[in-house]
């Protein structure tokens, strides 16, 4: 497995939590300390950061230990479904990020989830795709199967 | 039964799902003049999407905030303007409306859009997750509350 910290190439800005979660292991550690970047190589290299992972979250906190139950209830959704490799981004480390992510999506509250580069919502929108199947089959166009699948064979 | 009277019965029966608190429940038609931020809110839903049902909650007190903010709030919109959209694009167009509220004292924003079939299907408002603590230091909570005051 490569480096579970992975930094950007343009920008001096810290890199992501890129979250494995094993069930012995838990998250693994948090993003390095933050560096100042000129908004517009923000606004440059969030263009970047959504689709170097297919999954990409903005929350508050890390998934290890969200700060916010909107933020936590992402991490648990994703969870839910398997979904053990993503980058998670903790916005509370980084003002300039929190701000910049707002504008770079054009929506004013974290958390904020991002499917192979697209935005895709916050906390209610997922919890709505979880709730009416459409996230199983959202996260099948990204090629992860979603282990909630297996939990209902099983219980065939 | 008067409508409000029988409004209030509905949102008791369906939300024996959703722990909230009944004190907080206001009916739509009789906005709270102490919470200006709730009253606006309600306004300008109403008046942007003539919706069939309106729910604004205040869900401050269950955030590490001082008792009497309006930081927090949750919203339930129903409104036949919002057929045939995707969710992302029901809750862009709740943001836009409420775009001045949430850049000064609204710090979360939990949005449910509907269109009336689907409402009229399940008829329940979602429920919150648990406060972790993160408003609490938050210095951009810290300046919505202060843009509250002013």
């Amino acid at each position: 497995m490569n480096s579970l910290i992975r930094s950007t190439v343009r920008c001096l800005r810290s890199g992501p939590t890129v979250c494995l979660l094993r069930p012995a292991d838990g998250l693994v550690r948090a993003a390095s300390a933050r560096f100042l970047c000129a908004a517009t190589d923000l606004q440059k290299d969030l263009g970047e950061m959504v689709k170097k992972d297919k999954v990409v979250v903005f929350i508050k906190g890390t998934p290890g230990q969200p700060m916010c139950g909107f933020s936590n209830a992402v991490v648990q959704i994703l969870r839910m479904h398997g979904v053990d490799h993503y980058a998670s981004y903790n916005v509370l480390e980084d003002q300039e990020l929190r701000e910049g992510v707002k504008v770079f999506s054009n929506w004013p509250t974290i958390p904020q989830v991002y499917f192979n580069g697209e935005f895709v919502g916050g906390c209610d929108i997922l919890l709505q795709m979880h709730q009416n199947g459409d996230l199983v089959e959202e996260l099948k166009k990204l090629g992860i199967h979603s282990a909630l699948l297996d939990a209902e064979k099983e219980s065939k | 039964m008067l409508p409000s009277v029988s409004r209030c019965t509905r949102h008791i029966t369906v939300s024996l799902s959703v722990t909230r608190s009944l004190a907080h429940f206001r009916p739509h038609m009789d906005p709270d003049p102490n919470r200006p931020m709730e009253r606006t809110i309600r306004t300008k839903l109403t008046d942007k999407f003539k919706p069939d049902h309106l729910e604004v909650h205040n869900e401050s007190y269950m955030h590490a905030v001082p008792p009497g903010s309006e930081t927090h709030f949750r919203v339930l919109v129903v409104s036949s303007q919002f057929a045939g959209l995707p969710l992302i694009q029901r809750h862009r167009l709740v943001n836009e409306v409420l775009k001045e509220e949430l850049s000064s004292c609204v710090h979360a924003l939990a949005i449910q859009a509907k269109a009336p079939e689907q409402w009229a299907m399940d008829p329940t408002l979602g429920k919150s997750p648990p406060c972790m603590g993160g408003s609490k230091g938050d210095p951009t909570v810290e300046e919505k509350l202060k843009a509250g005051r002013d």
